[in-house]
Formats: structure tokens, C-alpha cells, sequence
């Protein structure tokens, strides 16, 4: 990751504008309160499910219980949704998701061209840069670059497979298990297992990464 | 719409640039932004698409020039303008001015947790899919001014039918004022060469989710 590099979280930047916004959306939360249509405290709940239950945390048991299980994982290249939602969630799976699987031979990727659509039952909020231009714009045109980005490196045999969500099937990467990992529990696979490898934007972390 | 949002395949953002660490929301106002959003959208008198037209709808430098949740909240401010909801007039007072209408649905605090699951778009239909996999289809050469999820990259070009998905709500139709419309949707893929020309990774394939209408057999 290149926190270094990222030079401002917002494209408007200047401090000036958010507090702008602070006051735009106060203004409108207090409108839609005084006017019966919101319960503040449902907005609080909202949030709070965001920052606390819903995350990258969830996809990541995922995709180390199919590592551990080749049942499981047949379920899930299946039907995704009944294969998460088997494990019992704290937050439900919806319909339509779709895991595809990272070979030796192919890595896939996903994106939203058309806005942010993505799998944030499992991943939590999209990150930043996911729903950025320069990510929409490169992502189905140029992957290598956007791996590159990342610091990530293909040899040039690997095939790349983006998928661009432009309905309400939404996707998640199945990442190759790591070597020498060999009877780990789910657990501990599930600390290999980042955001960016379930986009497809990375790899799993190497068992050595967690030793070290 | 052949907007600003419909990203695929221009150059000139710049890089990438994954943030360290990054928390789910960088400013307070974003979650209540992202909150209003949905306790909104759960009254039900818009749907999902709707809403993203909206967005689509944005001016294109306000569109370019502004970050996720300030789209959204511009977004939704619209909406709630267009239906009457809210008055200009109250959003640059910070306060109602009027009585609110009488809504069908108010979402309760209590409610929230049960609610974090995405609806199915998915919908019943007696009509069989025209498409099998491993069929060979040509993304129509479409341009709506209203709302579509065919992005351009993708208009009239071939490519092969990988998955049925199913038959689900038909974004186009919805924000055409004509109902769920439900539809076939396929997964459909292109190699990069077919999209992007001869000068293409080779090793590159792109697939779409395609609905029905914007497919003719190849």
C-alpha cells in the first residue's frame, strides 16, 4: 500500500469545503428530522453497523473456510450467498453473489465502471480508491497498470479476468491459498486473507508475513 | 446516459492510490450522509436505480470535481427536491419551514440491524432466456439519454454468453417511469483485443453484466 503516495482523500480537498459539507448535511438532517421523515438515532445504528460489524473481516472467513474445506468451496463457486450465509453471519448475505476463483493461470479482478457497485456484505464500504476515476476508468482497460499500482506483479502467461458489476450480481475473489500453509486453521489462514485479494487488487499475504 | 460516470476505458485519471489503514469514513457528515441515504431509500419511493440516475445526472464537473459522499448527498437532495419532500427554501434554512408530507414508511432504529441485507432483484418471469451460454452476442450500439447499464466500452461489440443469472429488474425501464420490466441477465465476456483493439493485453478478458434487451445474437 502506498499511503505515501496518496496525496488527499477527497477530490475537492480544501478543509474550507468540508466544512461546508458538515453544515450542508447537518442542515439536511435537521430538515428531514423536523419533518418526521428520519429517526436520527436509525442514522446512528446505520453507521455503527459500518464501523463495527460490517468488513473485510466477514469475506476473509469466507475465503479461509473454502482454503480449509473443498466443500465448502465447491458451495460457494456455486451459490455464494447460501455458502456465506451457511456460516451464520452476524449480517446476512443478499442475493446474487458470485465468487470466482483465482488460478494459476487466471487472476481476476472487479470493478464498477458505471458508480461503486460492491460486495459490502462481506467487504464492508468500498474503499476510496475503488470508487475513484482513476480506478473506473483503468481497471477494464489497463489491469496490469492498476496491479502495478499496487504493487502487484503477474507473470504475463496469467490471464486477467475483470469484472465489471453493471447489475445487482455482486463478486468476490476467491485468492490462491498461499504456500506453506498446510493445516493451518481457518483462523489463522483468515489473517492472509486482505480486502484488496478479495477485489482482486492483491494477493493473499504469505504465511511468512504473519510469522514475521 | 452518456455521462461522465460511464468511466470504462478513458485515460487521464492518474494512478491509484490505495490509502493505508483507510477507515470506513473519513469525516463525520459521511456516515450521516450514507445513513440519510438509506433510511431514505427505505421509505420506498425511489429504487436503487433511480437513485444512481440521479448521481448520473450531476452536472459533469460537480460529478468529476466532487468526492463520493458529496455526490450522494447532492444526489439525494435532488430527489427529495423532485418529490416534494424537502423545499429549497427549508435546505438553505436548515430547518422546516412546513409540515412534512405523510410518508408510508419511516425507518425505525430498531429496524436497522435487520435491514443490513441487500433486496433481490431477482423476479419471476413466464418468458424463456434467449441466450445460452457459449452463444456468440453483440452489445446493441445503444445511447439512451436516460438511465442504462450497458456501459460504452462495451456497445457494439461481440462477445460470448458465459452465465444466465437470472431474470431481474430492468434498470432502464425503471427510470424510464415503466416498471421493473424484469429481464434475462447474462454474464457476457469480451477479449481485450474485441474492445480495446489489436494492441491489447493479449491475457486481458472483461466481462459485463448484460440484460437482454442490450443483446442480439452474433
Amino acid at each position: 500500500m502506498s499511503s505515501e503516495t496518496h496525496a488527499h482523500d477527497h477530490a475537492e480537498g480544501a478543509d474550507s469545503e468540508l466544512s461546508e459539507m458538515e453544515i450542508r448535511v447537518r442542515a439536511l438532517e435537521t430538515v428531514l428530522t423536523e419533518k418526521g421523515y428520519i429517526d436520527p438515532v436509525a442514522i446512528d445504528r446505520i453507521v455503527e453497523e459500518f464501523e463495527t460489524r460490517i468488513g473485510p473481516r466477514n469475506g476473509a472467513r469466507v475465503v479461509a473456510k473454502a482454503w480449509a474445506d473443498p466443500g465448502f468451496k465447491r458451495r460457494l463457486l456455486e451459490d455464494a450467498t447460501a455458502a456465506a450465509n451457511s456460516l451464520g453471519y452476524v449480517s446476512r448475505v443478499g442475493d446474487h453473489l458470485i465468487a470466482v476463483e483465482n488460478t494459476p493461470t487466471r487472476h481476476n479482478m472487479v470493478v464498477c465502471t458505471l458508480c461503486s457497485c460492491y460486495p459490502w456484505e462481506v467487504l464492508g464500504l468500498p474503499p476510496i480508491w475503488y470508487k475513484s476515476a482513476p480506478y473506473r476508468s483503468r481497471a477494464v482497460i489497463d489491469p496490469r497498470g492498476v496491479l502495478k499500482d499496487f504493487g502487484v506483479a503477474l507473470p504475463a502467461e496469467v490471464e486477467i479476468r475483470v469484472w465489471d458489476s453493471t447489475a445487482e450480481t455482486r463478486f468476490i475473489v476467491l485468492p490462491m491459498r498461499p504456500e506453506g500453509t498446510e493445516g493451518w486453521s481457518e483462523e489463522r489462514l483468515a489473517e492472509l486473507v486482505t480486502r484488496d485479494s478479495m477485489i482482486g487488487t492483491g494477493l493473499a499475504k504469505a504465511g511468512r508475513d504473519l510469522l514475521a | 446516459m452518456n455521462g461522465v460516470h460511464d468511466m470504462g476505458g478513458m485515460h487521464g485519471f492518474g494512478p491509484v492510490e490505495p490509502e493505508a489503514n483507510e477507515p470506513p469514513f473519513h469525516n463525520r457528515w459521511e456516515g450521516r450522509v450514507l445513513g440519510m441515504q438509506r433510511a431514505m431509500g427505505a421509505v420506498g419511493l425511489w429504487n436503487i436505480d433511480q437513485s444512481r440516475f440521479s448521481l448520473e445526472s450531476l452536472a459533469p464537473l460537480t460529478y468529476l470535481g466532487s468526492s463520493y459522499y458529496k455526490k450522494w448527498e447532492l444526489g439525494l437532495e435532488s430527489r427529495l427536491l423532485a418529490h416534494g419532500l424537502v423545499g429549497a427554501d427549508e435546505l438553505a434554512a436548515g430547518h422546516s419551514l412546513r409540515q412534512g408530507k405523510a410518508l408510508s414508511k419511516k425507518l425505525a432504529a430498531a429496524e436497522v440491524a435487520g435491514r443490513m441485507t441487500r433486496g433481490s432483484f431477482a423476479r419471476p418471469t413466464n418468458q424463456g432466456a434467449r441466450f445460452s451460454p457459449g452463444d456468440r452476442v453483440r452489445a446493441r450500439n445503444i445511447n439512451p439519454e436516460s438511465h442504462t447499464r450497458l456501459p460504452r466500452y462495451a456497445r457494439g461489440h461481440t462477445g460470448i454468453v458465459e452465465a444466465v443469472r437470472g431474470c431481474h429488474v430492468f434498470p432502464d425501464a425503471v427510470v424510464r417511469g415503466e416498471g421493473e420490466d424484469p429481464q434475462w441477465l447474462y454474464t457476457v465476456v469480451f477479449s481485450g483485443v474485441e474492445l480495446w483493439g489489436e494492441a491489447a493485453d493479449p491475457g486481458l478478458k472483461v466481462s459485463v453484466e448484460a440484460f437482454e434487451p442490450y443483446l442480439d445474437p452474433a
